[in-house]
């Protein structure tokens, strides 16, 4: 096969190939745009020179650093350690002040709300919702009814320790399941339960008065160590408060039978090794906070 | 001949146009595939790592029956608004024994890298039940069959046959007791419960992740996946807390 003739198309003016497929058909040669091979030629000069500068090539067991040692984990450690300088300003006073202190600073509580809605959002939205009312089964934080006691202190130790949760000094806490566990009857399940609910809607006219008496006395049997005898819960145990309006699952006569007779138990994870100090005392403010302003 | 008379000429040599092809595609897999072969000398060393046990394995394959992938990642990369959102950024060693890996690449929610014990059982028993009984702005599909379907466990010892054929470490004894023991991780109180502890290690979780200790459901296993997940390891919150140092 020997070069062909050059060949220019009369038509355009490019060359051919020069080689006739047949009928006179030929293949037009149009070469490529030397502004292609201009480019082509920048984009290789920028890949040597990040080849030089940046991480780029595998060796082995390790890798060309590049001349200008960027590491993305020590850039990330540096931006974190620059974000907790920029934050000192407000932090330190959060970490060492105390409570009451912090509460009777509006410049440290504005920090604590922006903040702590970020914080709130993102680690206790999912379960307390973003307005922190709770739902069926996780609590309410707006209300004045707190579990496990709604002083700071306390507050910022249940954010610590969870509830029924992996931590060695967690909340323990269990409702037994009275009817399932056979404790008590069927009948007596509903008599307790009619009790219950008449003290949070004492003037009810859709339950049995005949049960609420007979409940009085098995309530007393039966669950006043938790409960109390006032039915106003113990925050040592985590036993709410059965007299107010506020429930965790539900207030309902039917919710109220469903609970004595399957038991209860909350879970809230630790949030010690997730969550800094410094992070746990903003969020204890922030649902302090909530609740101030809250109904 | 000028600089680009030389591919004209090229082309009228079948082998050397052949070996220069065959040169070109090369590159791009010597630099895909080179660096695998040392692999064991350049992922980080995890001493604590250890293998998903059969439930969790379970969990993981109906995660990704469930496409759950398609919209979370597990995968934190090294930028501060995502340490500070999600935790430590993910390490290669954590996903030493995902085959396939897991780290998708898009968030329609959010990255699932530390939600390991993040949450109660309960919540995501509700939540995958039906994203808005818990969060009313929600995107995600409801599963609520999880729990209601009862879990496959009679193949759950071909499931650790083929982790180990592709390197994950389980031996003889975890493959023979893989049903037994998905059974029991979910009902502690189970005579079973003190092999599994024996043969995956005291920190363990064993629950009943459904709620429901005397059925073992697909709610049961994606649970307790979803609990596990970054928690096989320390390495992560090591290394951030040496300020990221090279290994």
């Amino acid at each position: 096969m020997g070069v062909e003739q050059q060949d220019r198309d009369s038509y355009t003016g490019y060359l051919t190939t020069g080689h006739e497929w047949g009928g006179g058909l030929k293949e037009l040669n149009t070469p490529v745009p030397r502004v292609l091979y201009f480019f082509l030629t920048l984009a290789f000069l920028f890949s040597v020179g990040y080849w030089v500068l940046m991480p780029a090539w595998p060796l082995g067991v390790t890798y060309t650093k590049g001349l200008l040692g960027i590491d993305q984990r020590k850039l990330v450690a540096a931006s974190l350690h620059e974000a907790a300088l920029e934050r000192s300003v407000w932090s330190r006073r959060i970490e060492t002040e105390d409570f009451a202190e912090i509460q009777s600073d509006p410049g440290l509580m504005n920090v604590v709300r922006e903040t702590g809605r970020t914080l709130f959002g993102n680690n206790c939205a999912a379960c307390h919702g973003v307005d922190a009312k709770g739902g069926p089964g996780f609590p309410n934080l707006t209300t004045t009814s707190w579990l496990w006691g709604g002083k700071p202190e306390e507050i910022f130790n249940t954010i610590r320790v969870g509830v029924n949760s992996a931590h060695p000094d967690t909340h323990v806490s269990q409702m037994p399941a009275f009817g399932h566990d056979q404790m008590l009857a069927r009948q007596d399940v509903l008599k307790v339960a009619s009790f219950v609910y008449s003290l949070s809607h004492p003037d009810a006219k859709d339950i049995d008065p005949a049960r609420v008496e007979p409940g009085k006395a098995l309530f007393a049997a039966n669950c006043v160590a938790c409960h109390g005898s006032d039915a106003k819960g113990n925050p040592e145990v985590g036993a709410p408060n059965l007299t107010d309006r506020y429930w965790i699952y539900g207030g309902d006569f039917d919710t109220i039978d469903t609970t004595v007779w399957g038991g209860r138990q909350g879970h809230m994870p630790t949030w010690e090794d997730r969550l800094s100090k410094l992070d746990r005392k903003i969020l204890t403010l922030y649902v302090v906070d909530k609740r101030m302003v809250g109904p | 001949m000028s600089f680009f008379g030389f591919h004209y000429r090229l082309e009228r040599k079948a082998i050397g146009l052949t070996l220069g092809i065959i040169c070109a595609a090369s590159i791009g897999g010597l630099v895909e595939i080179a660096p695998l072969f040392t692999i064991h000398q350049t992922v980080e060393d995890a001493p604590d790592m250890r293998v998903y046990t059969p439930l969790e394995l379970a969990g993981r394959n109906i995660y990704i029956r469930e496409g759950c992938y398609a919209c979370h990642s597990q995968m934190i990369r090294t930028l501060r608004d995502e340490v500070d959102r999600y935790g430590p950024y993910s390490l290669a060693v954590e996903s030493k024994y995902d085959h396939p890996m897991l780290w998708g690449s898009k968030r329609t929610g959010p990255d699932l890298a530390r939600i390991g014990e993040k949450y109660s059982d309960p919540w995501h028993v509700e939540h995958l039940n039906n994203p808005r009984d818990v969060v009313p702005v929600s995107v995600m599909p409801a599963y609520g069959w999880l729990l209601t379907t009862e879990l496959r466990t009679d193949d759950l010892g071909l499931h650790l046959k083929a982790q180990r054929a592709v390197g994950v470490p389980y031996t003889d004894d975890m493959i023979a007791n893989a049903a037994a023991d998905a059974y029991a991780q979910s009902n502690p109180d189970s005579p079973l419960a003190d092999g599994v502890t024996k043969r995956y290690g005291k920190a363990t979780t064993m629950r009943a992740f459904d709620g429901n200790p005397s059925h073992l459901t697909e709610m049961d296993a994606l649970v307790a996946y979803l609990q596990i997940l970054g928690r096989l390891t320390d390495a992560a919150h090591k290394t951030i807390a040496q300020g990221g140092a090279e290994q």
